[in-house]
């Protein structure tokens, strides 16, 4: 199958060699801080962790939103989906790639990476972080691919692939569990410290994954002649709708905690999220803009997805609907959730973090050896796809 | 002025424990983690008693510091000094630049060492002399529990939180696990930025996360950590085991009322200060 990604039309290796660029920018500007140190992004003593563990963070969600494809398919038997469910397991694979490079590249040391695994600390929430993601990203490039090569040859797939597509499943919740165990159980950083936070992932996960899909399949619907089915796309947009409005509730939760109870601690991220904190007659307020950005975008998109209209009749604004939503998400999750947990610090300073242009590389970098790994996966999908038509 | 604000930092803290909750009060007041005079009479402190859920209070050697804040209002270079014993002990690099510093022993306001603390008209010495911070080497340290490597771990035979530099991978998660801000990572190669080289202590490479260390290294050699032997003869800085009853830190915690660093977390810091 893996011949398939070296047939294509120029536009197909155009968009390779558009991101081929900037996975080369992101490359080079990795050198430099591989040679220089993390000091060359914008983190600091205060704010040590930065768009990387974001992205990251952002990242393990969209990987566990394909389950909202697996499960309904090979639980509920839900055969609309069975076109499109390799798409999710796909989707996964690239999304927890990137998430692995985002992890490599915020080390301070990558090539001690392996002692991870050379001392193994169960009382890490690190450790089972990497068990889980690199058992989920097994699960799935095996499931993917056994499933796609039994329909290629116009069989069913080995019985004994069921046992790894139903155990990928607690797989995708569990790594996103886990990532937010690794907020919410550091004493002392009010904003993370909720047990809400990974119920909260999981459900904006629930979203931005979906979302992505849809926006895949309409591409691939003009560029590649694969139509996934008006039946399938609906009900995606209908996952995508619960799920964001859990999230909103969750979060509208966080903020009736915070300011009901009135505790300064619980209030001061949220406050420097969407109205900036005041400090020594100086106002910090970076985020500001961003969150209701998010705010307007979250809200937007769920309005246009409540119109008959938009689910059913016209592409354009159910892409853009996703469009808003994924980048709704981005925001809470891969920018705001994770900067505001450092503001203000433990000893009560406040110290604002900007990217640098180095480290933008690398995230764009990244983002790119992504999508990269989508087209590619995806192309197989379409081209076998169309095989068994033909 | 000086028995004014005491007793009224005594009832402050007393009335903060009772919100933080009656078994908090009992396993903290127990390891003598907050040794109030009424408590340690009616329960000496001879033998650590259990805690409301049958904890134990730790066992063997737990070494820790009683800051006395009084002495260092006294003299006003003595910070100063302590600072810069460590800093050249340890090979610190000078970075002048708050995003990149690194940060053993250093000043702040009260405000900033204690948020969790009444800020409400405090006592003009408290406001106006700054506080010395440093890492609590806490009983409980969430640093420890955090680190995927164990590049930073307890000490068995002292308690200290020390840190192996050599197998640190530079994720940061004890830096955000910490409560206290006492960590500092090496964002860039720290050894331009040492003035002088001490030959007896490592400087260290970028990419790791490094902290006080409670003199380990001079400990070993019977010699007291830098910053308190800077303060000899003022018993500004009293460093001790927190477990031997006999120590001159439990004599000085036995008369005196201490605080510690937002206590209220469970993490048994094992420094404390006389304000």
């Amino acid at each position: 199958m893996i011949e398939k990604i070296l047939r294509g039309k120029p536009a197909y290796w155009m968009w390779l060699a558009f991101l081929g660029l900037f996975i080369a920018i992101g490359a080079a500007c990795y050198v430099r801080q591989y040679l220089f140190g993390l000091g060359l992004t914008g983190m600091s003593r205060d704010v040590s962790w930065g768009l990387y563990i974001s992205q990251f963070t952002f990242l393990v969600g969209v990987a566990a939103g394909g389950v909202m494809l697996v499960l309904p398919y090979y639980i509920h038997n839900f055969k609309v989906f069975g076109r499109i469910t390799i798409l999710g397991e796909f989707l996964a694979i690239a999304a927890i790639v990137m998430c692995m490079l985002f992890i490599m590249a915020d080390l301070g040391q990558p090539l001690r990476a392996v002692n991870v695994i050379l001392h193994p600390t169960p009382h890490s929430m690190l450790f089972w972080d990497m068990c889980v993601l690199v058992g989920y990203l097994s699960l799935n490039i095996l499931c993917g691919w056994v499933i796609l090569t039994a329909e290629r040859k116009g069989v069913h797939p080995p019985k004994w692939i069921y046992f790894f597509v139903y155990l990928s499943i607690p797989f995708a919740v569990s790594i996103h569990t886990v990532t937010a165990m690794l907020y919410c159980g550091l004493p002392g950083r009010h904003f993370w410290l909720s047990a809400i936070i990974a119920p909260r992932f999981l459900a904006s996960a629930f979203a931005a994954g979906p979302a992505l899909i849809i926006i895949a399949c309409l591409v691939l619907k003009r560029v590649a002649n694969f139509d996934a089915g008006k039946e399938a796309m609906n009900k995606l947009v209908t996952i995508i709708m619960y799920a964001a409005l859990l999230n909103t509730f969750f979060v509208l939760l966080e903020v009736f905690v915070a300011y009901y109870s009135n505790m300064p601690g619980h209030k001061h991220s949220l406050e420097y999220l969407f109205f900036g904190l005041e400090h020594h007659g100086h106002v910090y307020n970076n985020l500001v803009p961003f969150m209701w950005t998010s705010v307007v975008l979250n809200f937007g998109a769920l309005a246009l997805f409540a119109c008959p209209y938009v689910r059913k009749k016209n592409e354009f604004l159910l892409g853009l609907s996703c469009v808003m939503i994924f980048l709704a998400l981005w925001i809470d999750k891969g920018l705001g959730f994770v900067f505001a947990g450092f503001v203000p610090n433990p000893l009560n300073e406040i110290t604002e973090y900007v990217p640098t242009f180095n480290e933008l590389g690398i995230t764009i970098g990244v983002w790119a050896t992504g999508f990269f790994i989508i087209t590619v996966l995806y192309k197989i999908v379409v081209g076998v796809e169309h095989e068994i038509e033909n | 002025m000086d028995k004014q604000r005491r007793n009224f930092l005594k009832i402050a803290s007393v009335t903060a424990l009772a919100g933080i909750g009656a078994p908090a009060l009992i396993r903290l007041s127990s390891t003598a983690a907050l040794a109030s005079e009424h408590v340690a009479a009616a329960n000496p402190v001879a033998k650590p008693s259990k805690g409301a859920h049958g904890e134990s209070a730790s066992t063997g050697m737990r070494l820790g510091m009683v800051i006395d804040m009084r002495k260092f209002v006294d003299d006003p270079k003595l910070l100063n000094k302590a600072i810069d014993a460590c800093n050249s002990v340890h090979n610190i690099p000078q970075i002048d630049n708050r995003k990149s510093e690194i940060k053993w022993i250093w000043k702040a306001p009260f405000e900033n060492v204690f948020p969790e603390q009444s800020q409400y008209h405090t006592a003009h010495n408290v406001e106006n002399y700054p506080f010395a911070v440093l890492c609590n080497h806490c009983d409980d340290p969430p640093c420890v529990r955090a680190c995927p490597t164990q590049a930073t771990f307890r000490v068995k035979g002292n308690g200290i939180i020390a840190m192996d530099f050599h197998r640190c991978i530079g994720c940061r998660f004890c830096m955000a696990a910490c409560p206290y801000g006492a960590r500092s990572f090496n964002w860039e190669d720290p050894r331009p930025y040492i003035k002088k080289y001490n030959p007896d202590f490592p400087s260290r490479m970028r990419g790791v996360v490094e902290k006080c260390n409670f003199c380990g290294e001079r400990l070993a050699l019977g010699q007291e950590p830098a910053c308190v032997e800077a303060c000899k003869g003022t018993g500004a800085m009293v460093f001790g085991d927190l477990n031997d009853a006999q120590s001159k830190i439990r004599q000085v915690l036995d008369k005196e009322f201490t605080i510690q660093r937002n206590a209220s977390l469970g993490t048994k810091p094992s420094v404390f200060y006389i304000v």
